[in-house]
């Protein structure tokens, strides 16, 4: 699932990121911008994704990221992988990946890398799951 | 016992614990043999409830959009609202880009909603095996309004026929090949018609030839109901209120002629008909990878070998599923 989450109302970055991986074999729910954090949990529940995509251009990605988080514990579905991107700068990245966020991509990643990364986020978290 | 997992996830889905409905969607999209077990639980003993609409039409015509509208009303009449929105994989890559959501996302956070997008996955059909494997399950746990959006391209979509209580069939105007679309059959299979976008310029010329058509009758009335119909504009909120009722016009007379109950059981046949195509086509596309690397050339051996796979399966079928 890739989500757009935040008040900035852009999303050419998620929707490329969205296509790669579609075009890479996956099926990608897309839910458009403007989501919150609980929206987002609410429905990797219900289409019980096997990871989530994050973008976040507003500059609020750590306290989102947070409640994100707090979110999908709350609701016991904390092994989700989550993986974030947008404008984070560097130096957040290591409080971002301490919240418990799997991965973050910096602007200008390559999208084969990202591709790379979901593919086996989804694998082992299949295989976390007993049934 | 492996089924024990399962009892437990239906017992939670009957509280309405969306983790365990979504979990139990994937198991009706996962292999056949997994469905199964599902079905073979939620099917017993029961007696379908739900009232089954389906939505298809053109690509951008706005069948998402008007979903949502639709479900604000539903909301307020107490229902249990079920989305099931398909969209179709690329056959190339195999993978789905499903975008139907962005239109319904307000609706995210009601506990009376569930959302479900789910891809075609290389099925001919619009709809396939884990779609209408997805109506029971919502149908069982008690969902009032189970309403599935399909993409209205190919004969395939007429499957929406053998599914759904009440069809619709949204439009939108100034589409060049509206026509075309229309005498290709797509259009002849719904009960109710929506011109949707109907805030736009074009649209009353539209509306008049859509008319013309249901009027002379090119366009079939099927079961004795005279197909309805109506202007929507599912941006500006304009006709939804009427496109309800109409709506529940159709479920009222479906009722009254039998035809509810008789959906059911078309539905439950259909059902049976998708779960053996399914399992016989993953069957023979394991058994003629193998023959692939095989050193068969003529064409009656290589039918003989996969003829004599698929006759094995199918005598020790009990096994497999
Ligand atoms: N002008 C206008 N645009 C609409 C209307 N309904 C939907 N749209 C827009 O048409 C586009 C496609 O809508 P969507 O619901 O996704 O169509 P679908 O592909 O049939 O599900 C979106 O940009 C909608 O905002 C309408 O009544 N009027
Ligand atoms: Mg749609």
């Amino acid at each position: 699932m890739v989500a757009k989450l935040g008040l900035n109302g852009h999303d050419r970055g998620a929707k490329i990121v969205a296509r790669v991986l579609k075009d890479a074999g996956m099926e990608v729910i897309y839910t458009g911008v403007r989501q919150t954090p609980e929206q987002v949990v609410e429905t990797a529940i219900q289409e019980d994704v096997d990871v989530i995509g994050v973008s976040i251009l507003s500059g609020a990605h750590i306290s989102l990221m947070k409640k994100l988080i707090e979110n999908l514990k709350d609701k016991g579905v904390e092994h989700i992988p989550i993986f974030l991107g947008g404008t984070i700068p560097l130096l957040d990245i290591p409080e971002i990946e301490k919240i418990g966020v799997d991965k973050v991509f910096l602007p200008g990643t390559s999208l084969n890398e990202i591709v790379k990364y979901v593919y086996d986020a989804a694998l082992k978290k299949r295989m976390k799951i007993r049934d | 016992m492996i089924e024990e997992y399962i009892y437990d996830y239906i017992e939670k889905a009957e509280r309405n614990d969306k983790r365990s409905i979504g979990r139990l969607l994937t198991f009706l999209e996962s292999s056949p043999s997994q469905a199964f077990k599902v079905l073979n639980i939620i099917l017993r003993n029961n007696v379908g409830k739900a009232h089954v609409i389906g939505f298809t039409g053109i690509p951008g015509s706005g069948k998402s959009t008007l979903i949502s509208k639709l479900i604000h009303h539903y909301i307020k009449d107490n229902y249990k609202i079920a989305v099931i929105a398909i969209d179709p994989t690329s056959p190339l890559s195999r993978g789905a880009f499903l975008g139907d959501r962005i239109r319904m996302q307000e609706h995210s956070l009601n506990p009376n909603v569930f959302i479900r997008s789910v891809s075609t996955r290389g099925l001919k059909g619009g709809l396939s095996f884990a779609g209408v494997a997805m109506v029971e399950l919502f149908d069982y746990l008690g969902y009032n309004k189970i309403l599935i959006e399909t993409v209205g391209v190919g004969q395939a979509e007429t499957d929406i026929m053998n599914i759904a209580h009440t069809v619709i069939v949204a439009t939108m105007p100034g589409v060049g090949d509206e026509i075309q679309v229309l005498k290709a059959g797509v259009m002849e299979i719904a009960d109710i018609y929506v011109l949707n976008k109907s805030d736009k310029e074009e649209s009353q010329k539209t509306f008049e030839y859509l008319d013309f058509l249901i009027e002379s009758r090119e366009i079939g009335s099927r079961i004795g109901w005279k197909p309805k119909l109506l202007k929507t504009s599912a941006l500006m909120g304009q006709g939804v209120e009427e496109l309800r009722n109409s709506i529940e016009e159709h479920l009222d007379y479906c009722t009254s002629q039998g035809y509810f109950d008789h959906k059911i059981n078309l539905r439950r046949k259909t059902l049976v008909k998708l779960f053996l195509e399914k399992t016989l086509i993953d069957k023979l596309s394991e058994e003629f990878e193998e023959l692939k690397s095989m050193n068969v050339e003529d064409f009656s051996s290589q039918l003989n070998i996969l003829r004599k796979k698929i006759e094995y399966f199918l005598r020790e079928f009990d096994k497999y599923i």
